[in-house]
């Protein structure tokens, strides 16, 4: 294949299937639409930031996602990056926990601490956030399927350490809906699970209204074969779907959409992507003021974490990968987001280690103490490209959500598997491109090397912790009240059997030592299990 | 190399693609079921969270040539290594086994020694797959 530059008479077209000019001019950012939805910083439709001085005031929260192992292990790894300058936990959890299993479940085998930290009961999260100040450092929990019942033991456990929930700021995923399209961490079907995220979002409105109870995420399906506008188009189709589950119950628009947060990819063309944010930040104000009626202002933000981009990373030449993620911490902080996740560059093989953990922190600390992206607001703002692309992919994003409503909208999409069968078709083709070098790749299709194996530091898999962990579940289920366990299970069950809320009965439930499986189990027999549409 | 040419087979081959696991990243699998089906295979593709016993089991009720995992998530090694006596009792051992994914150079020979033909680490182009697969298919 040739290193070669690609000839510059060739037509351009980006990912979102705009063409790209070689030149624009104030004619061009006219015919896209001008500036009617440019806005001031900190004013609807906030094209150009959700606050009027953005870093200016505050830099970015920087989240490392971190997890591994017991909450032990997982802890002295947090601990060592707010230490580091980190300002935020962002928290990964084995795949057991994710599917909502216990750590002795025969289906647990192998995986248990391997990709995130391994979590059973509220034991487990009282040692995972010892020392950790809750009001100082704001956690993300990275789960979904099990969203609620980690919440759940979220807010017990700051209770417990005397925290008020009333005040308590954090983030869960709990975006299930996008499960079903990448990531994959599903355990209900589709209509039980927008009830739980529903549930979750209601709960939070009253008991912890500080909390965010969702991050909306674009991000995994972007990984999963869709193109940038799709990204954000799919992402706010979900975001309505809980909407309308929530406003179905009674609870108005301005005492919930406020705590609704977004999570979006961030690999791609530069200019794509900071047009991007900025035309999805004006097109989610649009949607929340026009469709919902909100009046504050906050309900209207789109706030996000953006950083990360798996799909941008290459197994080849792992230290490009460190280049990478700095323009990606670049491309984040022209964009306005306000908290950043970098991958890091050696995510491709292992759990990241300390130094990799380190060089992404030091990443984003130089740009907003050396290299100036925290001293003006919407830099990249009156650009002629970045105003017109940032126009045309608004209009993008509304055509395709236009179609997601005209075929019925995205859970029925989503249920029949119809969404998944397209981003999957993308992606075939997507690869075709990289295979042809028509979509290229650094290392990978264009300027390779013959190298061994890379000097990366794999991490080690600590099969004594999981005996640890295993042996920590059956002390806990020796030492709770058992009858109270029993009676919190049965109060989970007919709860989700008479279609309340179940996070009540939840929350009683972790408190009495209830183990993530066992609400699960109790869950599922009253919602039953996803059967995946396998389409192609 | 005594594999069959395509024209002397009897029917395309047919390839079981396995996630194993808890592992939700399906996106690979799926591009490699597209890849193998656009040259000329039947692909069943099984879905997510498969366990070891249903893979072997799937396998000889589909009576596939090919039995293909595509891991994401590190636990390749103990999976293959419960896989491997299950796939021997269900008579498989003359099937050709392939593994795709996040996979360490320093895992390959365990891998190979558990009976996996072939091995496609991430960054694999999807005409080595399908063609090791149409060469090395029984």
């Amino acid at each position: 294949m040739s290193d070669r530059p690609r000839p510059e008479a060739a037509p351009l077209i980006n990912e979102s299937g705009i063409t790209i000019q070689p030149l624009y001019t104030e004619a061009d950012v006219a015919a896209s639409g001008g500036v009617a939805m440019l806005g001031k910083p900190g004013e609807y439709p906030f094209t150009r930031g959700i606050h009027p001085l953005m870093y200016r005031q505050q830099p970015w929260t920087m989240r490392q996602y971190t997890g591994f192992g017991n909450a032990a292990d997982t802890n002295a790894r947090f601990k060592y990056l707010i230490a580091t300058g980190q300002t935020g936990l962002n928290v990964a959890f084995d795949l057991p926990t994710q599917c909502g299993l216990d750590s002795d479940d025969p289906l647990a085998d192998g995986e248990v601490g391997r990709v995130g930290m391994a979590i059973d009961t509220l034991r487990d999260f009282e040692i995972a956030f010892e020392g950790i100040d809750l009001d100082r450092i704001t956690v993300s929990l990275t789960i979904n399927g099990a969203a609620a019942i980690l919440i759940a033991m979220y807010l017990a456990m700051a209770e417990r350490r005397g925290f008020d929930v009333k005040g308590l700021r954090g983030t869960a995923q709990n975006d299930l809906l996008k499960e079903f399209i990448g990531r994959g961490t599903w355990i209900f079907p589709v209509e039980p699970s927008l009830k739980l995220v529903g549930d979750t979002i209601e709960y939070c409105a009253t008991h912890a209204p500080k909390y965010s109870p969702v991050s909306v995420c674009g991000y995994h399906i972007r990984e999963s074969g869709a193109n940038p506008v799709q990204e954000m188009a799919y992402a706010f189709c979900i975001a309505r779907a809980y909407a309308d589950e929530v406003l179905k119950r009674g609870v108005p628009i301005d005492e919930f959409a406020g705590r609704l947060s977004f999570n979006f990819n961030i690999y791609g063309n530069l200019f794509e992507q900071v047009a991007k944010f900025r035309a999805g930040r004006a097109l989610w104000a649009k949607i929340v003021h026009d469709q919902y009626g909100a009046q504050k202002p906050g309900s209207m933000w789109m706030r996000m974490i953006a950083g990360g981009g798996g799909s941008g990373l290459t197994f080849e030449q792992p230290e490009l990968n460190i280049v990478r993620g700095a323009y990606y911490a670049l491309i984040s902080a022209l964009s306005g987001a306000q908290t950043m996740a970098l991958c890091c560059y050696d995510e491709a093989y292992t759990i990241p280690s300390e130094y990799a953990q380190r060089l992404s922190l030091r990443t984003m600390q130089l740009l907003i103490e050396e290299i100036g992206l925290c001293d003006t607001v919407d830099p990249l703002g009156g650009s002629y490209y970045i105003e017109t692309l940032t126009n045309q992919l608004r209009s993008e994003m509304e055509r395709i959500i236009a179609d997601v409503d005209a075929r019925g909208g995205i859970v029925g999409l989503i249920a029949s598997g119809s969404i998944q069968a397209q981003v999957s078709a993308q992606a075939y083709q997507h690869q075709l491109d990289i295979d042809a070098g028509r979509f290229r790749k650094v290392g990978v299709n264009c300027y390779r090397i013959d190298e061994d194996d890379p000097q990366v530091e794999f991490h080690p898999y600590d099969e004594a912790g999981t005996r640890a962990q295993v042996a920590r579940l059956a002390e806990v289920r020796s030492e709770r009240d058992a009858a109270a366990v029993a009676g919190a299970l049965d109060a989970v069950r007919r709860d989700a059997a008479a279609g309340a809320n179940v996070m009540p009965a939840i929350v009683a439930a972790v408190t009495a030592y209830a183990s993530v499986g066992e609400i699960t189990a109790a869950l599922t027999q009253v919602y039953g299990r996803y059967r995946e549409p396998v389409r192609f | 190399m005594n594999a069959k040419t395509a024209t002397a087979r009897a029917r395309p081959i047919r390839v079981v693609l396995a996630k194993p696991g808890l592992d939700g990243h399906d996106q690979g699998a799926k591009v490699v079921a597209r890849a193998l089906m656009a040259a000329g295979c039947e692909v069943i593709y099984t879905g997510l969270r498969q366990t070891p016993e249903a893979v072997a089991r799937v396998a000889l009720e589909e009576d596939a040539d090919v039995i293909a995992l595509s891991s994401m998530a590190g636990s390749h090694l103990a999976f293959c290594r419960r896989l491997k006596p299950l796939l021997e009792q269900a008579g498989l051992q003359d099937k050709l086994w392939v593994i795709g994914g996040n996979l360490p150079q320093r895992d390959h020979d365990a891998l190979r020694a558990l009976g996996f033909k072939g091995i496609f680490a991430t960054g694999a182009r999807l005409d080595d797959i399908t063609g090791f697969i149409e060469g090395n298919a029984p």
